[in-house]
């Protein structure tokens, strides 16, 4: 028997720690799905290389959609400050031990990066702002006529993606004592569940918004720059059978990775096994179960393979779907995370 | 330059909590907030039980994880004894060191930064003992430089059995309880 009793009453410390609320979930979520969106942006950039017809690919409206999630996830992360006048402060330092600095330089990276690929199609995309600001225009051509800008482009796209991927996963899994974060796997998980949400996230926003031609308006042509396709024509239909193949090989992945950080720790020490039970038949299980596994990734994983196999129509159910247990996923690993802590092996 | 650390006798203490209010006191801890606190262990089966109790801190951890997590430096190991301190104007309140402390000893200080033990360098510039360990009744809290092998704390670190809390984290505690 082991008996521990403290007069400590810290407020988000005790009786568990419960620092990080709605904010850190949704920085990750939003995070990792622009990662996503990134390495799937610069993929197609290269493609465009290639010579593929650029009607046939999601790759330079992506961006502007990033952008303005890159946005939200970052006010997020403000709102979760808790001494925000200081914010600054963060690129006062480079901390190359810390992966919240190595990330917070990332960012700082892939700022320019994502709005560069954003202004590729900007002007056409939005017509109400590339009317009044004709340099876009300019920017634009100097961009796609150099085949070498392209591919610089594409390159920066995928690197930072797969940095700003893996560093959401990283964030975690370097703190020693939340045993449920102590994986490698965390990284690569939350790359892929980044990778699923993105295909998701542009799957879902292609269905909503307006199509062809781009509206003129401002709010029509602010809501149509998200998905339209570069070009005259609207995408092809293999485009969105292009996103569902892809999102399937996602959550295939994601599934085994989860199994794999299932699996690292369960063999390890008496505070990794009550950190997993968390999630296997703890707290977070009705979530995690529930909304990560069965409704986030295999419902999805089923419904996309009935569609492209043209057993049922596309909708955007499984879209819907992967990207509430995307966030479910974040939500289940930071709070049942912050909930588990270090079991003292030997006594006094 | 000394390495500061602390031992502390649990055969003594009683857990009057005089540490406690001592350190809320001089340190200006806020109201509902501590910087340290009383631990009170039962271990082993009925009638063999054997009980401890501690105060505990801060660890001023020679290989310490909020140090390493911070993204700004203001959580750093201070050079005037290789304590781990906070610089206030440099935290921006991301918590990322109360997630990384696996004793719990940080706390978000109601302006916004992270706060916990300093063991007290502002008294010990001056050639004083931490609030804590002056004030101790039963004289259980020793403080002083475990780098000087005549020191106090490093002698009774040779001559007693001790331990530290979870050396399984690999973060090397610098508070010592004397068994």
């Amino acid at each position: 028997m082991i008996d521990i009793t403290t007069t400590r009453h810290n407020p988000l410390v005790d009786p568990v720690l419960s620092v990080w609320s709605w904010e850190i979930p949704v920085y990750l979520f939003f995070g990792g799905m622009i990662a996503g969106m990134m390495i799937l942006a610069g993929i197609n950039m290269l493609k465009l290389l290639k010579g593929e017809r650029p009607e046939s690919f999601y790759s330079v409206q992506t961006p502007i959609l990033g952008f303005i999630l890159m946005n939200l996830g970052m006010g997020a992360l403000f709102l979760d400050l808790a001494h925000k006048l200081y914010v600054y402060r963060v690129y006062m330092a480079f901390e190359p031990l810390s992966p919240m600095s190595w990330g917070s330089w990332v960012l700082l990276l892939v700022y320019p990066v994502i709005l560069v690929s954003a202004l590729i199609r900007l002007p056409q995309a939005w017509p109400w702002l590339g009317e009044r600001l004709p340099v876009l225009q300019r920017l634009s051509d100097a961009i796609v006529s150099s085949p070498g800008r392209m591919k610089l482009l594409g390159v920066l796209n995928i690197g930072l993606g797969i940095a700003l991927g893996i560093y959401t996963g990283i964030l975690l899994s370097t703190m020693v004592a939340r045993p449920l974060w102590n994986s490698a796997v965390l990284g690569p998980l939350f790359l892929f569940s980044g990778l699923s949400a993105a295909a998701a996230m542009v799957h879902l926003v292609s269905s909503l918004v307006p199509g062809h031609p781009a509206p003129r308006s401002f709010l029509g042509g602010a809501l149509a720059m998200l998905v339209q396709p570069l070009g005259e024509r609207p995408p092809e239909p293999r485009t969105a059978d292009g996103l569902v193949r892809a999102d399937l090989a996602f959550l295939a992945v994601e599934l085994v990775l989860i199994g794999l950080l299932f699996v690292g720790l369960v063999s390890s020490s008496a505070s990794h096994l009550a950190a997993v039970d968390l999630l296997l038949s703890g707290k977070y299980a009705t979530v995690f179960w529930g909304v990560v596994i069965v409704a986030g990734i295999l419902v999805p994983l089923v419904l996309q393979w009935l569609e492209l196999g043209h057993r049922i129509p596309h909708t955007i159910l499984p879209a819907v779907l992967v990207l509430a247990g995307g966030f479910g996923l974040r939500w289940v690993m930071v709070n049942a995370g912050q909930a588990s802590h270090m079991i003292a092996a030997s006594g006094f | 330059m000394p390495r500061f650390g602390m031992v502390i006798d649990t055969l003594k203490c009683v857990g009057c909590m005089d540490c406690v209010v001592a350190c809320q006191t001089e340190n200006d801890v806020p109201q509902g907030y501590c910087r340290d606190w009383i631990v009170t262990e039962t271990r082993g089966e009925f009638p063999t039980l054997s009980l401890e109790i501690r105060s505990e801190r801060c660890n001023h951890c020679d290989n310490p994880p909020c140090v390493t997590c911070c993204p700004t430096g203001a959580s750093h190991v201070e050079s005037f004894g290789k304590t781990v301190q906070v610089t206030a104007n440099q935290c921006i309140g991301c918590k990322a060191c109360l997630a990384a402390c696996p004793y719990g000893a940080r706390f978000v200080h109601p302006d916004g930064y992270a706060d916990k033990c300093t063991f007290c360098l502002h008294r010990v510039k001056e050639g004083k003992d931490p609030a804590c360990v002056s004030v101790c009744p039963t004289h259980c809290m020793v403080f002083g430089d475990l780098d000087d092998p005549k020191s106090a704390v490093s002698r009774l670190l040779q001559s007693r059995k001790h331990h530290t809390l979870l050396p399984e984290a690999g973060t090397k505690p610098r508070v010592f309880y004397l068994t």
